[in-house]
């Protein structure tokens, strides 16, 4: 069964994770600040009687801030211990891919980028960059318990 | 879920059921070895165990239960003499089913304990005293029980056609346990968040209502009384006894006083006390703990308390009941008690407080010691307790579901330790407030009061000491937490700082003062837990949806405490500087101001005076010449500073009266003022003498001018004797 990703646009990256992990995609909602968390955190979200973090995923890959007045989108995903959100700039089409398409990560890029990503799929006309959507929800420990 | 799970998971929790009961029944057997009927159901719950692992092939627990059993029939029938070290066999026996069963649970096999010197122990017991040849399977003549009388769930079916056929006994017992049926917990629990989202819905609804439209009006009022209903309803369903945990000490109690060679007694009340059941989870540690506790360091030895003219056997008492909205569980042996002294030693040796702290500490402040981190009594480390993560886990733990840990002890005489737990988690009241943009929830049960300082009072009611902002509470100095700062925001500007509000909360038997933007709301919150990725941040519980469906989180007040640094460093401060801020004190003191006629201004001061009163009118008596009311069971005389005061005013005849409860020699008297004015803080500076008997003079409070009431000089003028009767006394 060829492998179906569900895409979205971030600064000018074009990414995928696997649909199978993807709960739903919703519109920019009103967001509680969490005083404290880690900076990535961007606050808790109610979807639908559910408190889901959103993370800004811009800041977990260490790219600039989206411009002020681009609204972003949430890319739920599942994981086992509840809904997480991911803040993206726009969503794409969900995409089927084959495996002949796949290619590991090239060697350039930097060790720390690397880790988010599985791979990327040569399409057509771009390239698609798999997510590790739990390495992107594995949060970098909060500023509290820094200090 | 396959029927053979099914059926898998219905053995598993019926019997751990029927191993608990095991535990408790062994254990009352022991003390009374008479009881055949006892004996009867503990052979009945080992049949049925034997029975469903024979019908599901589970073979070493067939072997031990049956090695079980055949003892048991023995002592049934009256063959042999029940003995202790049958019980302890029985009991191993008990802790090998749990053993295979938890295999069994976890792997879907019986695992690799080997249970052949305990099927060989159990065999020689019931061997020994008998030299007849155990006849196989004793059969007595039955009648088989009646078919149910109410219809069941089919599931359960293909276990009562399993073996165990001796129930003709307490036949009661099985039909009650037929009208109720066994819910897989986590249905209850969906159950519950869908309340608890209905809850939250209804919130929303009312706050559209318009008044206007009397069908909505109308159908949102039936909504709210209906989801008030469920969700009554459905908590109750989440609740268990407290039995289920406290069914365990018997045990416990037993197998710990053997081990350390102590005679032990327990008794408990209040175990059909109900409670949430994720309460019931929170509570078990902390409970056993404190129950091992007692065992270990409580209840002396034998020769000991024998010594000291008790009984041998040491009593050890759990109590369990509502009150007030809570539950509490008290624990009370008849132990050594706590030695307040041998506390400090071993705090000042542990470095938690400093020698000369110590010495100032009262007794019941000593013994709170216990609570802190790092401190155990045991001379040695047990096995049991004492490794110095003791009791400061136990009041961690009670205080993480909003309960209390108080300890009470007489030396000698044995401990009390009370602790208060909510009913519930799901559905908590809590304070809403505002801060720096946002909204937070603060749970009621740490809250103590609201107090809000405005203009020129908020900017000078609060002192610094090293830094660290204090506001002088009716006399007590009262640390304060600005919670924008500690919630990592900038500080905010004074200049702004017209309007001062501090929620006045108590975390760790500590009141502090949280300074927020503003007091929004009182509420009943749902509390929802929220991702991992924030579990870090100490400061919140939790988060809730409010009733416009956004976010708002709830402040942990511990949390906050530990994290502004009142629990610790600034505590410490508070008490080496309490000197330093006494001397300053005598010069500031709380006044109340009141009037007694329009113009007039008069103050006292706040510490005389016990309370401020409104009496009806009607409930004036006289006695002799004096006016008096009945307040608490005694006879307070009234005195009329109106009257004393009022310049030929007559006057006007309202409802009820004012008056300030006054202490002075040693009695209480009721002043009786027209209106109470406010509370300042102030150092009432004598500017000008007396213009009248019975005032000191006057001074300026708040930029007006103030009289000084002199409260003895005003009752010698109206009524000395009320004054001589009781300094006669």
């Amino acid at each position: 069964m060829p492998r179906q990703l569900c895409t979205f646009y971030l600064n000018d990256l074009y990414l995928g994770v696997d649909v199978t992990r993807v709960q739903e995609v919703i519109r920019y909602q009103e967001m509680t600040r969490v005083p404290l968390a880690a900076p990535e955190i961007r606050g808790l979200i109610n979807l639908r009687g559910q408190i889901v973090t959103a993370i800004e995923l811009r800041a977990r890959m260490g790219l600039p801030p989206r411009p002020e007045d681009r609204q972003p989108m949430n890319v739920v995903i599942r994981t086992n211990w509840g809904n997480v959100s991911l803040l993206v700039d726009e969503i794409g089409d969900v995409v089927e891919v084959s495996e002949e398409m796949f290619e590991s990560l090239p060697e350039t890029i930097a060790a720390g980028d690397r880790e988010l990503f599985k791979g990327l799929y040569k399409l057509n006309n771009q390239l698609l960059l798999v997510l590790d959507a739990e390495r992107a929800i594995g949060i970098t420990e909060g500023r509290e318990a820094r200090s | 879920m396959t029927l053979d799970d099914e059926i898998l998971q219905e053995f598993l929790a019926e019997s751990r059921e029927n191993l608990d009961l095991l535990d408790r029944e062994l254990v009352a057997l022991e003390r009374e070895p008479a009881g055949q009927q006892r004996i009867a159901g503990i052979f009945r719950a080992v049949h049925t165990i034997k029975g469903t692992a024979g019908f599901l092939d589970f073979k070493q627990l067939e072997s031990v239960t049956h090695a079980g059993e055949n003892l048991l029939s023995r002592l049934r029938d009256g063959r042999i003499k029940f003995t202790g070290r049958m019980t302890t066999s029985l009991l191993a026996m008990c802790d090998a089913v749990r053993q295979i069963l938890e295999a069994v649970e976890q792997h879907g096999n019986e695992g690799e304990g080997d249970y052949r010197s305990l099927v060989d122990m159990l065999n020689r017991l019931h061997m020994a005293p008998s030299a007849l040849p155990p006849p196989n399977g004793v059969r007595v003549p039955l009648t088989l029980p009646p078919p149910p009388l109410v219809p069941t769930v089919d599931r359960s079916s293909v276990l009562r056609e399993s073996p165990p056929v001796e129930q003709h006994l307490e036949l009661r017992e099985v039909q009650v346990a037929e009208t109720s049926v066994r819910v897989d917990v986590g249905l209850l629990d969906r159950l519950m968040n869908l309340v608890g989202e209905l809850v939250l819905a209804r919130n929303q609804i009312l706050q559209l209502v318009d008044h206007r439209d009397a069908t909505f009006a109308g159908t949102s009022q039936r909504l709210n009384l209906i989801t008030t209903e469920l969700q009554e309803g459905v908590m109750k369903t989440r609740m268990q006894p407290i039995g289920n945990v406290l069914n365990k000490f018997p045990r416990v109690v037993r197998d710990l006083a053997y081990s350390c060679g102590k005679q032990v007694e327990i008794e408990m009340e209040g175990a059909e006390t109900e409670l949430d059941r994720t309460i019931i989870e929170a509570v078990r540690d902390p409970l056993t703990h404190v129950v091992r506790n007692a065992i270990d360091h409580g209840i002396e030895m034998p020769d000991v308390r024998v010594a000291a003219g008790k009984p041998s056997t040491g009593r050890l008492s759990l109590r369990a009941f509502h009150e007030g909205g809570r539950v509490n569980i008290d624990l009370s042996d008849d132990g050594a008690g706590i030695d307040p002294e041998r506390v400090k030693q071993t705090a000042i040796r542990r470095g938690i407080i400093s020698a000369e702290r110590a010495a100032r500490l009262t007794e019941a402040e000593a013994i709170a010691l216990i609570f802190k981190p790092g401190f155990s009594t045991a001379e040695q480390v047990t096995r049991l307790s004492g490794r110095g993560v003791g009791m400061d886990v136990v009041r961690t733990n009670v205080e993480k579901i909003g309960g209390t840990v108080e300890v009470h002890s007489v030396l000698g005489r044995g401990t009390v330790l009370k602790i208060k737990i909510p009913l519930t988690l799901a559905i908590v009241p809590a304070l809403v407030i505002h801060d720096n943009g946002e909204r937070y929830a603060i749970p009621q049960v740490s809250l103590l009061e609201l107090v809000r300082l405005e203009g020129a009072q908020a900017l000078a009611g609060i002192e610094t000491l090293q830094g660290a902002p204090i506001f002088r509470l009716r006399g007590n100095l009262l640390p304060l937490v600005y919670l924008r700062t500690a919630l990592g925001g900038a500080p905010r500007g004074i200049a702004e700082d017209d309007v001062l509000n501090i929620v006045v909360v108590q975390a760790d038997d500590r009141p502090f003062g949280l300074v927020v933007d503003g007091v929004s709301d009182t509420g009943e919150i749902v509390v929802k837990p929220f991702g991992r990725e924030i579990k870090d941040v100490s400061v919140f519980a939790g988060a809730t949806i409010m009733g416009d469906g956004r976010v708002a989180l709830i402040l942990d007040v511990l949390g906050v405490a530990k994290r502004a640094g009142i629990m610790t460093a600034s505590r410490e401060r508070m008490r080496t500087d309490d000197k330093a801020l006494d001397a300053s004190a005598k010069s500031r003191q709380a006044l109340l101001l009141f009037q007694v006629d329009d113009d007039s201004r008069i103050a006292l001061p706040l510490a005389k005076v016990a309370r401020l009163e409104e009496f009806a009118r009607t409930r004036v008596e006289r006695a002799g010449r004096r006016k008096v009311v009945q307040y608490r069971g005694e006879i307070l005389p009234l005195i009329d500073l109106c009257e004393f005061f009022g310049n030929g005013h007559t006057q006007e005849l309202t409802e009820s009266l004012q008056v300030i409860v006054y202490a002075e020699h040693g009695r209480r008297f009721g002043l009786v003022v027209r209106r109470i004015v406010d509370i300042v803080d102030e150092t009432p500076d004598i500017e000008c003498d007396a213009a009248s008997p019975g005032l000191f003079g006057s001074t300026t409070i708040q930029g007006k001018v103030t009289d000084l009431l002199d409260v003895v000089s005003v009752i010698k003028a109206l009524d000395p004797a009320l004054l001589e009767k009781r300094s006669a006394a």
